[in-house]
């Protein structure tokens, strides 16, 4: 299978790799997929409480190449946005970006998940 | 430095042997008759070429060469052999006995079978990949007609004891088919000492061409006969009809020769370049699991599955390198590796696994180039991988209940 040139880009350069403390009040972590099914995304984001704009984001992934980047441009995405803003982030506009065969849209949703399992866990905690 | 890429995937196929090229060339110009044409000399020439590539075949799996008849690869053969006893001896019984991990090939047929009323018995196999000899014993029953299982499988490299399976099906009268593809050219493999009556072997596993195969079908003792499933011309003594691929059928033979000759010195040098492999990799990274015994298995193969980091996800990363994976994403079904899922290894370690396969042409410094660059890889993706940190962080992610996608 061939790869489009920004799957390979954030394969190789994953942007906001790392982790947020997970007690900190203000971030949110989201953990979706499972190993079983060959794909785990963490997402994490750290919420500016006064704006309720995204300062940080974070992501670990587990999964393949067209995983690692949906999760990769998923964190630039929501950076800068609001919450609300960040919600309408759906998962085709992620395939679209990355040009995502048929078989990888599962990756996609994936992700779109995650961003909306970290704010469900950053509201959790106000 | 190494020329890349790098092919380590010989177990998917082998690159053709200059020597066995050259052998062919000839059929493709001058001599390009048909084998099947009995009043000139171009058909004659084709007939005695194909001839010794019958004898060379023979030779190299210990049979007479009047038991060789060509396919167009072990597909066919396969198909032929389970269809073939399946259709001659339906009077007899109804009832194939194979096992789990074989080659699709082999499971396809006999799921086609069940549809037409016989009865199929997949026996199962132990953690390591073998099947139980006691088990196929009471799986035997008066209306079995076949037993097939494979000499060694294509994922993990398990050989199976071939031997004393024969010895089993032979005393109880029952027909012994074996896929003996992966296992022919690399592993001794002689028909008569292993209790075989019929074997698939196929050239492009061990550097002849690809589209040509053969079945083995023992002539005595007992005598196997076969129902054709292609019909025609009568050709192969009417159990495969279509006129010979002749430059295919004389690099197949150069082939087989230049395994037989090279079998044991080349197969112990696989053997060290798996074992210098297999021990840089488990020296230099942590939970790395070997799927299916290391002892009884192919030289060449080596079946690891590297913890907490996706299969596609380390094969993208060395993509200089060509490799396989049982990872569901490298596969059209999305499902992970039956083989591996036959052995007991959990979904999630299936996905990280990978098959290398060393062959003749690989060097010490392509295993050394392999090995640090995986270990190069890994190391990078389990830093990106949040299992590899839970489980740092003490977290028993069997414990973990994971929210799958809707």
């Amino acid at each position: 299978m061939a790869y489009s040139d920004k799957v390979i880009d954030h394969y190789n350069n994953p942007r906001n790799v790392g982790a947020l403390p997970k007690e900190d009040p203000n971030v949110g972590t989201g953990l979706v997929g499972a190993p079983e099914c060959g794909d785990v995304m963490k997402l994490q984001i750290k919420v500016n409480e006064q704006s309720g704009v995204i300062e940080d984001a974070k992501f670990k992934t587990f999964g393949c190449g067209s995983a690692i980047a949906s999760s990769s441009l998923a964190t630039e995405w929501v950076k800068g946005k609001t919450l609300a803003e960040a919600l309408t982030i759906k998962n085709t506009d992620i395939v679209k970006e990355l040009s995502l065969p048929p078989v990888k849209i599962h990756c996609s949703v994936l992700a779109e998940d995650a961003i909306k399992a970290a704010i469900s866990d950053w509201k959790k905690k106000h | 430095m190494v020329k890349l890429p790098i092919y380590m995937d010989n177990h998917a196929t082998t690159p053709l042997d200059p020597r066995v090229l050259e052998t062919m060339l000839p059929y493709f110009t001058d001599r390009f008759g048909n084998a099947a044409s009995r009043n000139h000399k171009f058909g004659w020439e084709a007939e005695e070429a194909v001839e010794q590539g019958r004898k060379q075949v023979a030779a190299l799996i210990g049979a007479d060469p009047r038991e060789i008849v060509f396919t167009s690869g072990a597909t066919e053969s396969d198909n032929l052999a389970v269809k073939g006893v399946a259709w001659m001896y339906r009077e007899k019984g109804d009832h194939i006995i194979t096992c789990v991990t074989e080659h699709k090939a082999i499971l396809d047929t006999c799921k086609h079978l069940e549809k037409d009323g016989f009865r199929v018995t997949f026996l199962p196999v132990d953690n390591k990949g073998f099947v139980d000899l006691d088990d196929l014993r009471n799986a035997i029953t008066d209306k079995t007609i076949l037993i097939s299982i494979m000499t060694a499988n294509n994922e993990v490299g398990v050989i199976q004891d071939i031997k004393s399976i024969g010895k089993l099906a032979r005393e109880r009268g029952v027909l012994f088919h074996t896929d003996a593809v992966q296992a022919v050219g690399k592993i001794p493999f002689n028909v008569n000492e292993m209790n075989v009556d019929i074997a698939s072997v196929s050239a492009l596993k061990f550097y002849g061409p690809k589209g040509v195969g053969a079945l083995y079908v023992r002539r005595r003792n007992p005598r196997v006969l076969l129902t054709p499933i292609i019909d025609g011309g009568g050709h192969e003594r009417g159990m495969r009809s279509g006129t010979l691929n002749v430059p295919s059928i004389v690099g197949f033979g150069k082939a087989a020769e230049i395994a037989r000759e090279s079998l044991s010195q080349e197969s112990a040098e696989m053997f060290r370049l798996r074992e210098k492999l297999r021990k840089t990799l488990e020296r230099e990274l942590d939970e790395l699991y070997i799927n299916g015994d290391l002892e009884k298995r192919l030289p060449g193969n080596l079946n690891m599955s590297f913890a907490y980091v996706e299969g596609e996800s380390l094969l993208m990363g060395i993509n200089d390198i060509a490799v396989s994976s049982g990872s569901a994403c490298t596969s059209a079904s999305l499902e992970p590796s039956y083989v591996l899922k036959a052995l007991g290894v959990g979904e999630d370690l299936a996905h990280t696994s990978i098959r290398f396969g060393i062959g003749r042409f690989n060097t010490d410094e392509e295993v050394d180039y392999v090995a640090g660059r995986v270990i190069e890889v890994v190391r990078r993706l389990r830093e990106l991988s949040p299992l590899y940190e839970m489980a740092k962080e003490g977290i028993d992610l069997k414990s973990v209940h994971w929210a799958t996608e809707a």
